[in-house]
């Protein structure tokens, strides 16, 4: 093997190269290839939470946005298997919150919907619970509209990361998870928050929005409704 | 208030007749009668299962959203709710006036809309019974009867549907829960290209659209007997009118008349309906009965939507409208109609209006522009009140200073004319089934009488020709002594 050919791996028969402490998804990005996922943008780092990156690999299934790719390795992505049971984490997404499509005004811009879309989920499937989340509207500019939120924590890394501010967190386990702002109050107007903050733009579905934009943008003219999520690169940064 | 045939003296003795649900009405309806043993007509009650808890819902969402969220009422006017919740929203952003082209896109998706639902309720939910007859073959009485002897009328009823649904899906976005209007405006105006497609069609809309108006007027002419007298009552009625006095669906202030005709308030900023409305509750339907607070709950029902509005304006802006209109109140004579069939004249007459309406903003360039929205100092609370298809429709909110929903209240047109819809099937049960043998046929002229209302049930669930039907007889105590049901088909069981 010669010292500069470039290790690679496959990725659904197709030869993916890789550079050295890259991720699975991280490469198959860079090779315009399309793997599934909500808690992963290309600007953070990995919290490896929704799942809906999992993909096999050499046989075993792993999160592709923690896992790192081994010379050779054989990746199987969009597989039938697979995507069902992505299907089944997406429609439990869908349950335990409250998310209405057609009245949202994220609708279009969406990953949650988008990815949804692009794997066929035609209905909610489960029960919904419909829980009974308030928005938090103090803010003067922002709205948090906490039915939508998915816990990918990426307003949380941005915050911490690169805000240098800790407004967000996640708290309570597994079914009371939830996210909360850290301030005394629990609301954002008490808290140093700004419209120029890397938080007010990371959330990937419709819970920190810029206040009395709405439908501003018409339905047909935003990012999904032009390509599907799986034809966007970095939809998260795009989106923003 | 309580009219006649509302309430039976004795109800436990009597039987019990249900058309339930009403068939090619818009929604779910139930109509129970109540009968002696010489088949006497004692109680004749019009039931909505109305769905309100929207305005509930809806408190603690940010406003911007209402205009999008609110079309989730109903799936078969989304429009005339979007547009309600629109201009409610203007006066709280403070868009006293619109940009000319957000007003003329906004009236363009309106006109579309009353382009397409009075398409549907005549051709499709009540051209089989003025056409067959009310009592014919219940096999044959629906579209796909219509479809078979009268295919040019049925593939026109579908075409102008169809073409007011397009002129929607330019306007809003989208056929179904579009995003077109936003507060203070819209979000999009018409592309070139846009226009042009409409523009193509909007001619033989505008020329199918008389011939409806015509082919009512003569069923009128040939049985005024049936025509005037069917169901009739009096009433007051209510409208918004344009500010010159103008048939004008979008905008105006509110003009009321008593059932002689005269004017009983006008020019009433809609911003104050407060002032004139009030809704009065009653134990038996689910829906309120409004009245004019001027005349008291007795008095003060009125009756809203085409025949009204036809009747309230002083004049058509459009020509071919217009000369319609005038020989409709010519017909009519010195006082008013009142007969429920008179809606579907007046009905056709407004789509004849929305159609030449369409045709003169597809013209005019400021449907292409680019100045969509206007801003102004912010309020806390609006009124916002369109013409919808059905009538008159009042959206109402308060706003707090984090731009969250604290009241909302809503009086859609279906209700305005609950009152009114429950005298007309009063009227004809008297006329018709009181001391008769009841038949399927005769039944039917009580949904008929429903059905000129064109009343929104605000539920898509809509039987095409098919009317269960179960008659109940209760002895004294209210128990069920022997019951005869009728399935869609016409079998008894
Ligand atoms: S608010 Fe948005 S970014 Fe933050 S955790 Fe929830 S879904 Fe993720
Ligand atoms: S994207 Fe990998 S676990 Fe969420």
């Amino acid at each position: 093997m010669s010292q500069n050919k470039q290790a690679s791996f496959t990725l659904d028969g197709k030869t993916i190269p890789y550079a050295e402490g890259q991720t699975i998804i991280q490469a198959a990005m860079a090779a315009g290839e399309y793997i599934p996922h909500l808690c992963f943008n290309p600007e953070f780092k990995p919290h490896g939470s929704c799942k809906l990156c999992t993909v096999k690999a050499n046989g075993r299934q792993t999160a592709s946005c923690t896992q790192q790719p081994q010379p050779g390795m054989v990746v199987e992505s969009d597989t039938t298997e697979i995507n069902d049971e992505r299907r089944a984490l997406l429609q439990m997404l869908f349950v335990e919150g409250n998310h209405f499509c057609p009245s949202c005004e994220k609708s279009g811009n969406c990953q949650l919907q988008a990815t949804a879309y692009e794997l066929n989920m035609m209905s909610p499937h489960f029960d919904q619970f419909f829980p009974d989340r308030p928005v938090d509207a103090s803010h003067p500019e922002y709205l948090l509209d906490f039915n939508r939120c998915i816990l990918c924590s990426l307003c949380v890394r941005a915050s911490r990361d690169v805000d240098g501010k800790n407004v967000f967190a996640l708290s309570g386990r597994g079914i009371k998870s939830h996210l909360i702002v850290n301030a005394k109050s629990g609301r954002l107007a008490d808290t140093d928050f700004t419209g120029y903050d890397k938080a007010a733009h990371v959330c990937p579905v419709g819970v920190i929005l810029k206040k009395r934009v709405g439908f501003t943008v018409p339905i047909g003219s935003r990012s999904f409704d032009e390509k599907p999520i799986s034809a966007t690169p970095h939809p998260t940064v795009k989106g923003a | 208030m309580s009219s006649l045939l509302e309430t039976a003296a004795n109800p436990e003795n009597l039987r019990r007749v249900a058309i339930d649900p009403v068939s090619r009405v818009e929604g779910h309806g139930k109509v129970t009668i109540l009968l002696d043993d010489k088949n006497k007509v004692h109680q004749v009650r019009l039931h909505i299962v109305e769905f309100r808890g929207f305005e509930k819902f809806i408190q603690g969402r940010p406003y911007w959203e209402v205009p999008v969220m609110v079309q989730r009422l109903c799936g078969i006017c989304p429009v005339s709710h979007h547009l309600a919740a629109s201009k409610a929203l203007d006066a709280i952003v403070g868009a006293k006036h619109l940009t000319p082209t957000a007003e003329k896109i906004r009236r363009l998706m309106h006109y579309g809309q009353i382009l397409q639902s009075h398409a549907l309720h005549f051709f499709h939910l009540c051209s089989p019974d003025l056409l067959f007859g009310f009592d014919s073959d219940v096999s044959k009485r629906n579209i796909v009867g219509i479809a078979e002897k009268y295919p040019e009328t049925a593939r026109r009823g579908i075409l102008l549907r169809k073409f007011g649904q397009e002129v929607i899906r330019h306007t809003a976005g989208k056929r179904v829960h579009g995003t077109g209007s936003v507060p203070g405006g819209v979000n999009k105006s018409l592309s070139v290209p846009e226009r042009d497609e409409l523009l193509k069609d909007i001619y033989q809309m505008v020329a199918w659209s008389r011939e409806a108006v015509h082919m009512v007027k003569e069923l009128h002419h040939k049985n005024p007997e049936l025509y005037n007298s069917f169901g009739a009552f009096r009433a007051n009625y209510m409208s918004m009118v344009g500010f010159d006095g103008s048939l004008d669906l979008y905008h105006g202030t509110l003009r009321a008349r008593d059932a002689n005709g005269n004017i009983l308030f006008d020019g009433v900023d809609y911003q104050n309906y407060t002032q004139l409305i009030e809704e009065e509750v009653k134990n038996w339907s689910y829906m309120k009965f409004p009245y004019l607070k001027s005349l008291g709950k007795e008095k003060g029902w009125y009756r809203v939507g085409p025949l009204s509005r036809v009747q309230n304006c002083d004049f058509i802006s459009t020509p071919l409208a217009e000369i319609e209109r005038r020989e409709f109140m010519a017909y009519s004579g010195v006082m008013p109609m009142h007969a429920p069939l008179g809606y579907h004249w007046a009905r056709m007459i407004e789509m004849l209006h929305a159609a030449e309406t369409i045709k003169d903003l597809l013209h005019d360039d400021d449907i292409t522009g680019s100045d969509l929205i206007a801003t102004g100092e912010r309020c806390f609370e609006g009124v916002g009140v369109i013409e919808a298809p059905r009538g008159t429709l009042i959206h109402h909110y308060r706003v707090d200073e984090n731009d969250l929903i604290t009241m909302c209240n809503l009086i859609v047109s279906t209700t305005h004319n609950n009152q009114a819809m429950n005298e007309a099937v009063r009227r004809v049960a008297q006329q018709y089934l009181h001391g008769h043998e009841i038949t399927e046929g005769l039944l039917n002229h009580i949904e008929v009488a429903v059905r000129a209302f064109d009343p929104c049930l605000s539920c898509a669930t809509h039987a095409l020709g098919k009317m269960p039907l179960e008659i109940e007889v209760l002895n004294e105590a209210g128990e069920r002594l022997s019951s005869l049901s009728r399935s869609g088909d016409g079998t008894l069981s």
